[in-house]
């Protein structure tokens, strides 16, 4: 009796933990936010005398930005033991909305808020929201690592992605065959309709007055159009410099054809060489307070300059 | 419930007229509670339905043109210079995949139950049942996952096609989905009916086949189109395997391994995002009313015609 309810724990047990993993797996951008969370959970129980005083910044906002906020509030919680930065992602919408509602004590975002937004703030807060540049972006164009393509430029992207664009076909650009593809055609990788880096793409590419081509997939995370393009040899897709890895190509860049392109990097971005690049941004609901305030002096040091590069984004100019 | 009016009644049986008082009220109070508990199945569905209809009501009855929204497949709801929302597209999404799905699913989950029921020896039966059961307790996101990472290389080795995240990869997890109820259900129905029917078509010398389909199948076809439209239900109604499988595109799909996007996903992608009160906003519960009223006709249809069958 008593080892058939052992093994049936056991079975259990390990049931669950492969059900965890692979939910864990599949949502790889939380990923890291559970997990901390979980540590943070740890911390909160080991300093439970020392409670009464800990201070708690939410954080809320770009999907973009979620794992370069959660790499500062992972190392600032070694730095301040007193205060824990709690992250959370879902877009710069989101964030907004937050700091709006007044749940968010800094709001990411990886676009400027709107001047409604910016009203709404304060018609609901009785304060202007306080803008801060934390950092900058290259928004990378990924082709699968098969593909033969070096440069590309944001006219070409804009055939490519604009509604009634003529390229449909890789053979437009001038790639013959991609090893591994089965035909020439162009399978676009997109974001959803609402996310900042949507919004931006179209601003700076497709174009301020027009649309998406329709009939593009639609992923729901910054790392979601990458593992994408990795998998699949036909296509194309635009996501932050930061979630690059070994399995994509990022293309250069040229603002008009035959111009040379520029490859994303941080000296290129800096220098705006490199034409699709876009400053991040923290909100705070009116002048932040001052455990806020010594958060973000701490984020715009060396210290937190230096957790942006690592995380693959672009640090603000050295003053 | 613990009713101790009820379980004193049996052992306080002789001097009757000593119930107490408190007792009775306790009676009633139970009564009530019960009657409430009956009565907030209605009203939740009422109130859902209100919730839904008044998020969504001020756009459709205002701005919204029904005509764009239900045959135009430009879905632009973000768009600076000029929104678009036409559905048709998602429309034909959502179809697809549940067709597509019921029609691996529904020979699988009646084959199953069909052999579960009739064929197998009583230890396998019970092996068989539990691991069913396991299958239908497997979350929905882990369904997506395994579409993500296992299904679409292997759709794209398979079948040679540019993209393994589309109609078929959604529509396979879909069905892997609804099998397991398909087969409970159909087992249920087929253990409903009567030995002597079984001993009867034996007995006239059918074979074991023979009786399967002439005269299982037609006694319990009630309840094995209740097993398949309850698969409908759970496809129609599927979100999270869908939102990461069939590759999220809005597009009218021309064959099976066209990338498509359902009704359910867009909701699910973009709700979270949009700004309340915003047209967006509002057209996503206008969607969502949508999707309502296609479960209830479903699910009324489906009603109808378990009643009309048993009465013939």
């Amino acid at each position: 009796m008593t080892t058939t309810t052992q093994r049936r724990s056991v079975l259990l047990t390990l049931g669950a933990a492969l059900v965890a993993t692979l939910a864990s797996g599949c949502k790889k951008d939380e990923a890291p936010t559970a997990s901390t969370e979980g540590a943070k959970v740890e911390k909160a129980v080991a300093e439970a005398p020392a409670a009464a005083k800990k201070v708690s910044i939410q954080n809320i906002g770009s999907d973009t930005m979620v794992n370069l906020a959660q790499a500062w509030a992972e190392q600032y919680a070694k730095v301040v033991p007193g205060v824990s930065v709690e992250v959370s992602g879902g877009g710069s919408g989101v964030g907004i909305a937050a700091l709006i509602n007044g749940t968010a004590d800094i709001a990411n975002a990886s676009r400027k808020m709107e001047p409604e937004e910016t009203a709404k703030a304060k018609q609901s807060t009785g304060k202007e929201p306080t803008e801060f540049t934390v950092g900058f972006d290259g928004l990378a164009v990924y082709v699968n690592k098969a593909n033969p393509l070096e440069q590309i430029s944001i006219e070409e992207l804009g055939e490519i992605y604009r509604e009634g664009g003529k390229f449909d076909t890789w053979s437009d650009v001038g790639v013959k065959s991609i090893p591994g593809a089965k035909d020439s055609k162009i399978i676009r990788v997109s974001r959803q309709n609402n996310s900042g880096t949507y919004a931006y793409f179209r601003e700076t590419v497709v174009g301020k007055k027009a649309d998406y081509k329709s009939g593009s997939l639609d992923m729901n995370g910054s790392k979601d159009v990458v593992d994408l393009v990795a998998r699949t040899p036909g296509a194309i897709g635009y996501s932050g410099l930061g979630y690059a890895t070994p399995e994509v190509k990022i293309l250069k860049v040229s603002a008009k054809k035959g111009d040379p392109g520029v490859m994303p990097s941080i000296p290129t971005v800096l220098d705006k060489s490199y034409p699709i690049a876009r400053p991040l941004f923290m909100y705070t609901p009116g002048a932040p307070t001052a455990e806020v305030k010594k958060y973000l002096d701490w984020i715009m040091s060396d210290a937190g300059q230096k957790i942006v590069e690592q995380t693959g984004y672009v640090p603000l100019p050295k003053k | 419930m613990g009713d101790p009016a009820a379980r004193a009644g049996p052992l306080a049986r002789a001097p009757r007229q000593k119930r107490r008082r408190w007792e009775i009220v306790v009676e009633r109070a139970v009564e009530v509670l019960v009657r409430l508990c009956g009565l907030s199945a209605i009203l939740f569905v009422f109130g859902i339905f209100f919730f839904v209809f008044r998020e969504g009501a001020p756009f459709l009855f205002g701005d919204l043109s029904l005509k764009q929204f239900f045959f135009s497949t430009e879905w632009y709801p973000t768009s600076e210079v000029n929104p678009r929302y036409g559905v048709l597209a998602l429309i034909a999404g959502t179809f697809s995949v549940t067709t597509l799905a019921m029609l691996i699913a529904v020979p699988f989950g009646i084959g199953a139950a069909v052999f579960v029921s009739e064929f197998s020896g009583k230890r396998q039966k019970e092996c068989l049942k539990v691991l069913i059961e396991l299958l239908a307790a497997i979350p929905s996101v882990v369904w997506g996952f395994i579409g993500v990472s296992i299904m679409n290389p292997l759709i794209q080795k398979w079948f040679d096609v540019p993209i393994g995240l589309n109609m078929l990869n959604g529509a396979l997890l879909l069905a892997l989905m609804s099998v397991p109820i398909m087969v409970s259900i159909g087992e249920d129905a087929l253990k409903a009916v009567p030995d002597s029917f079984r001993e009867a078509a034996l007995a006239l010398g059918a074979t074991r086949w023979q009786m399967i389909y002439r005269v299982l199948l037609p006694a319990a076809k009630n309840g094995l189109l209740a097993a398949a439209l309850l698969g409908v239900g759970r496809a129609v109604g599927e979100t999270m395997a869908v939102l990461m499988a069939t590759g999220h595109a809005v597009n009218v799909p021309h064959s099976i391994f066209d990338p498509v996007r359902t009704l359910t996903a867009t909701i699910a992608a973009e709700l979270g995002e949009t700004s309340a009160g915003s047209p967006h906003y509002r057209v996503l519960f206008v969607i969502g009313i949508l999707l309502f009223s296609l479960t209830f006709v479903v699910n009324l249809t489906a009603d109808l015609i378990v009643k009309g069958i048993r009465k013939t």
